[in-house]
């Protein structure tokens, strides 16, 4: 058992406390140092020339007037770099019979979706570059555009590498399922549309790639999660070796996985930073955000439950067809998020006849591919929605139904139909707190009266089940060197401080505060003690980093076993001192106690200055071990699965289409809680993202496969104004896979909250004949469902 | 491009002399040519309002302006509140309610606060949401920063009420 992880009544006790974040401060004065705002002497800028069809067949480019233009120092088309980069190709060796067209940086003989860069302009400003890519001139013979993703399934292949349009497809099948069917008293069936959106990160994608001829190096200053995945492939793919290569990753302004994939625009800088020996910075507008940063969902989904009569669920058939664009993307693929679909289908329920049917479809547009909550909210969207619609037909109560279905608190671990293996979960739990926090009863009661006087509120709500610390199970067997351990260096300072460089990064979830927590609550020293430095693959160690709710649970633990082995280390330091046996003390409070009566014996800021400045003092041969490197890699369970629950109440009006959010309530189990006050606005930033989904984002494209709605005034982000107060509340079943016991929070909200809403809006339509099965739920969907349109 | 004009402005309380190309946003000019990168550009359409600053003390998008515009203005931006201590308490409510992740939005939303206080009015939870509908925040859910506000709300007139007695 973990439980001494955190024991809250001691000095120095973090774990679990509410405490801010150091490295705000400088955010909110105005000091952060973002990738977009670097300059470096010799720095030149880099556009772009953009494909404008979605297919087409490049006739010839002409780039001398733009060559010609003062200020601009160079053009590249795709056979500059193709010449001195190796193509990548997105697939993972444990997906069967995946495929995907190889990828380089610029085109070389067809453009595959409009706005892929074709043409790169390198100039002594932004705004010359860009003059520049007015004056080349493309020649693009237009070829017939696969938008449609269903279409797209039999047309003929649009990549000559590939015989067809299909990335990856796969089955499940637990068996008995037609049987179940067959037998079923009720069965429910609906086809689902989630719509593309994208991660619209406030600061866009950023890049300054500084190659110096002279050392063979290249540092990258790259707004980026995942340093050493981009260490990796830039040295790989420019064959510079990797020791040579330094990716930087200061203060990043969002990233929720967008930021974490390899784009042809950063990959074209850092070739043409080679070409040129200059320093070269890159930053997306956001039209450009909106054309070439990934998008994320656009599945079409068909599935079914069948259920006895007393409401049990006895199988679960599902069909998805996920749309992907052109390629799949690099290194992590686009195939991830269906298979994360049809696995997570049914997760929180207790039932054995599961099938499904996964498709994943090229087409004409840019790529999809992870972003936060990769596949949660589609699986949890179709399961919720056909459990709530067997609610209706069997006229339970949607939490009796859940009830009834769920798998018990005791019945753990166990193994889900799909082959997850969930060490222990907390539904039951969850969905009684749900309802306690909701005040459901009230809630149905003034629902009901307000429904007399014609105003229609919903309220909805689902179960969700979120893959959390992935383990080497995830890329590493699929051949992808993506790193599944973290590695943490710990150094005392002569001062008695600590200094922590760990390879989880920072994006503004506070990773670098619950680090700082963990190392200073295991050392027994000061918060305000520990410096954690993140993000630099030259200062701290190799690792995975932050993505897939990874930085608490492998991060964390990371840190937490770093910091236990350093204080081995200082307690054997300060048993010679002090001629006591190491066993007999512990740090408290910056202070070498008595471990049993708590009494100050010496200060740890005298032990490292008698350790760091008079070591002739020690015993002979002490050699005292101040700095420790710890690497920690998952084992046990593949994945630390969480869960949780979430409820929406929404007033729906029935005349415009439009929809209120009300408000909304989140319970949500990560294990043990390293700072709550993080937790609580990681989880409440997820929810927005997820009824952002749910009703206002979409990329929309046209029959050509152009995206019509591509800049923040058509694209509705979700804005204050909108969003509800969101009410959460935690229960904690610590993982016992690690000594720390957290799990990952940062999917959770985005999960289940499209799911909640839609069960919302439903509820709030009940007998007006019409069910909502396609997001976002715009006020136009909804009045075409209820027939006014 | 064409010739650069001669602009004169005060920025954060200082006189700024400078040739700036007509083309050139306030927003460009206060982050490349005087590197004050605390203002930042999230849309550079007047959207997302990662770029609000203080024009003659009333918030702008600094992306739909040239800086020729601001020829004879003051300008402040979350630097300058910084210096001069105006939004001190924001700051530290924003802080202990952890109303910011990344940070990209966070100094437009500060001089967007600092603005809804500087009405006047004492806005509620609502009126807050309301006037906070210029500035995208991807990360928070938007809830830590309505609280940080309404607190800062709530503290100032404590405050007056205090000094009234």
């Amino acid at each position: 058992m973990n439980a001494f992880a955190g024991s809250i009544d001691r000095p120095n006790s973090y774990i679990g406390r509410s405490v801010s974040r150091p490295n705000a401060k400088r955010l909110l004065e105005g000091r952060g140092r973002y990738v977009t705002d670097l300059v470096l002497p010799r720095m030149l800028h880099a556009a772009f020339v953009r494909s404008p069809y979605a297919h087409g067949k490049i006739v010839s480019i002409d780039i001398e007037e733009a060559k010609a233009l003062s200020g601009v120092r160079a053009v590249f088309t795709g056979e500059d770099l193709a010449s001195i980069c190796a193509p990548w190709t997105g697939t993972l060796d444990h997906f069967t019979n995946m495929k995907s067209p190889p990828q380089v940086p610029l085109p070389l003989e067809k453009v595959m979706w409009s706005g892929q860069p074709v043409v790169l302009i390198v100039a002594d400003s932004r705004a010359i570059a860009e003059d520049a890519a007015e004056l080349v001139i493309v020649d693009i013979e237009e070829l017939p555009a696969l938008a449609d993703p269903v279409e797209a399934m039999s047309a003929a292949a649009m990549s000559q590498e590939l015989a067809d349009n299909i990335c990856f497809a796969t089955k499940l099948d637990s068996g008995g399922v037609e049987e179940a069917f067959d037998a079923a008293d009720t069965t429910v069936e609906q086809s689902f549309i989630f719509g593309r959106h994208t991660a619209v990160t406030l600061e866009p994608r950023a890049i300054v790639a500084d190659y110096d001829p002279s050392e063979n190096r290249l540092t990258a200053h790259h707004a980026t999660q995942t340093p050493y995945q981009f260490q990796d492939v830039y040295s790989r793919h420019y064959g510079i070796p990797e020791a040579n290569v330094r990716v930087i990753a200061p203060d990043i302004g969002g990233s929720f996985g967008m930021k974490l994939h390899v784009y042809h625009e950063e990959m074209a800088v850092v070739g043409a930073s080679i070409l040129l020996g200059r320093p070269i910075k890159y930053v997306a507008d956001r039209m450009e955000s909106f054309v070439s940063d990934i998008h994320a969902r656009d599945h079409r989904v068909t599935g079914r439950l069948a259920l006895d009569r007393d409401g049990r669920i006895t199988a679960m058939d599902v069909d998805d067809v996920t749309a992907i664009g052109a390629f799949s993307s690099y290194p992590r693929t686009s195939a991830v998020e269906g298979n994360q679909v049809i696995r997570l289908m049914g997760a929180p329920y207790d039932f054995s006849s599961y099938r499904a049917n996964l498709s994943v479809v090229f087409q004409n547009k840019v790529q999809t591919s992870q972003y936060r909550a990769v596949g949660h909210p589609i699986a949890c969207a179709v399961t919720e929605s056909l459990v709530d619609a067997a609610a209706r037909e069997l006229s339970l109560d949607p939490f009796e139904i859940r009830e009834r279905n769920l798998i018990p608190d005791s019945s753990y671990p166990r193994t889900s139909p799909t082959g997850y293996q969930f060490e222990k979960l907390s539904h039951q739990v969850c969905l009684a707190r749900l309802k306690s926090i909701m005040n459901y009863d009230a809630l149905r009661a003034e629902q009901a009266g307000l429904r007399q006087k014609g105003i229609l509120r919903g309220i909805g709500i689902a179960l969700f089940v979120e893959i959390t610390n992935p383990s080497p199970a995830f890329y590493g067997v699929g051949g992808a060197r993506i790193s599944a351990q973290d590695g943490a260096i710990l150094k005392l300072t002569p001062s008695g401080e600590v200094h922590c460089s760990i390879s989880v990064t920072e994006q503004g979830q506070g990773t670098e505060t619950i680090i700082g927590q963990i190392v200073a609550d295991q050392l027994g020293i000061d918060r305000e003690k520990v410096r954690v430095m993140t993000g630099d693959t030259d200062t701290t160690p190799h690792g995975g980093a932050t993505w897939a709710c990874r930085g608490a649970g492998i991060g964390g633990e990371t840190a937490l076993q770093a910091a236990r082995k350093l204080k081995a280390n200082l307690l054997a330091v300060a048993g010679l001192i002090l001629q006591a046996r190491p066993g007999e003390l512990d740090i408290r409070a910056d202070w070498i106690v008595e471990a049993v009566t708590g009494q100050q014996r010496i200060s740890l800021a005298e032990v490292a200055r008698i350790a760091f400045f008079r070591s002739d003092t020690l015993p002979p041969e002490t050699q005292a071990q101040l700095s420790v490197a710890h690497h920690y890699a998952p084992q046990g369970y593949p994945f630390a699965f969480t869960n949780g629950a979430q409820g929406c109440l929404v007033e729906v009006d029935a005349e415009t289409g439009f929809v209120k959010i009300l408000k909304h309530w989140v319970v949500e189990d990560c294990g043990r809680i390293i700072n709550p006050l993080l937790v609580d606005e990681q989880v409440r930033g997820g929810v927005v993202q997820g009824l952002g989904a749910a009703f206002f984002e979409e990329c929309l494209y046209n029959e050509e496969g152009q995206l019509t709605n591509g800049s923040l005034a058509d694209y509705l982000v979700p804005m204050a104004c909108e969003m509800p107060d969101i009410e959460i509340s935690h229960v904690e079943t610590p993982t016992r896979d690690t000594e720390l016991g957290a799990k990952g929070c940062g999917e959770a909200g985005t999960a289940a909250a499209s799911a909640a809403a839609m069960n919302a809006v439903n509820d709030a339509l009940v007998g007006h004949g019409a069910v909502l099965t396609q997001i976002p739920m715009t006020p136009t969907r909804i009045l075409k469902a209820l027939g006014t349109i | 491009m064409s010739g650069k004009v001669e602009i004169s402005l005060a920025v954060n309380g200082e006189t700024i002399e400078a040739l700036v190309a007509p083309r050139t946003t306030l927003a460009d000019f206060l982050r490349q040519d005087i590197q004050l990168t605390g203002t930042h550009t999230g849309c550079e359409m007047g959207v997302c309002g990662a770029c609000l600053v203080l024009l003659d003390d009333r918030p702008v998008h600094a992306c739909l302006m040239f800086a020729v515009q601001a020829d004879g203005c003051a300008v402040e931006t979350v630097e300058g509140l910084t210096l001069r201590r105006a939004i001190d308490d924001l700051q530290k409510a924003f802080h202990e309610r952890n109303a910011l992740q990344c940070g990209f939005c966070t100094p437009g939303m500060l001089v967007s606060a600092y603005g809804i206080l500087a009405s006047g009015g004492e806005p509620d939870r609502d009126g807050i949401r309301d006037a906070l509908s210029g500035n995208y925040c991807r990360c928070t859910g938007y809830e830590s920063i309505v609280d940080a506000i309404e607190t800062t709300v709530r503290q100032r007139r404590q405050h007056v009420e205090e000094e009234k007695a």
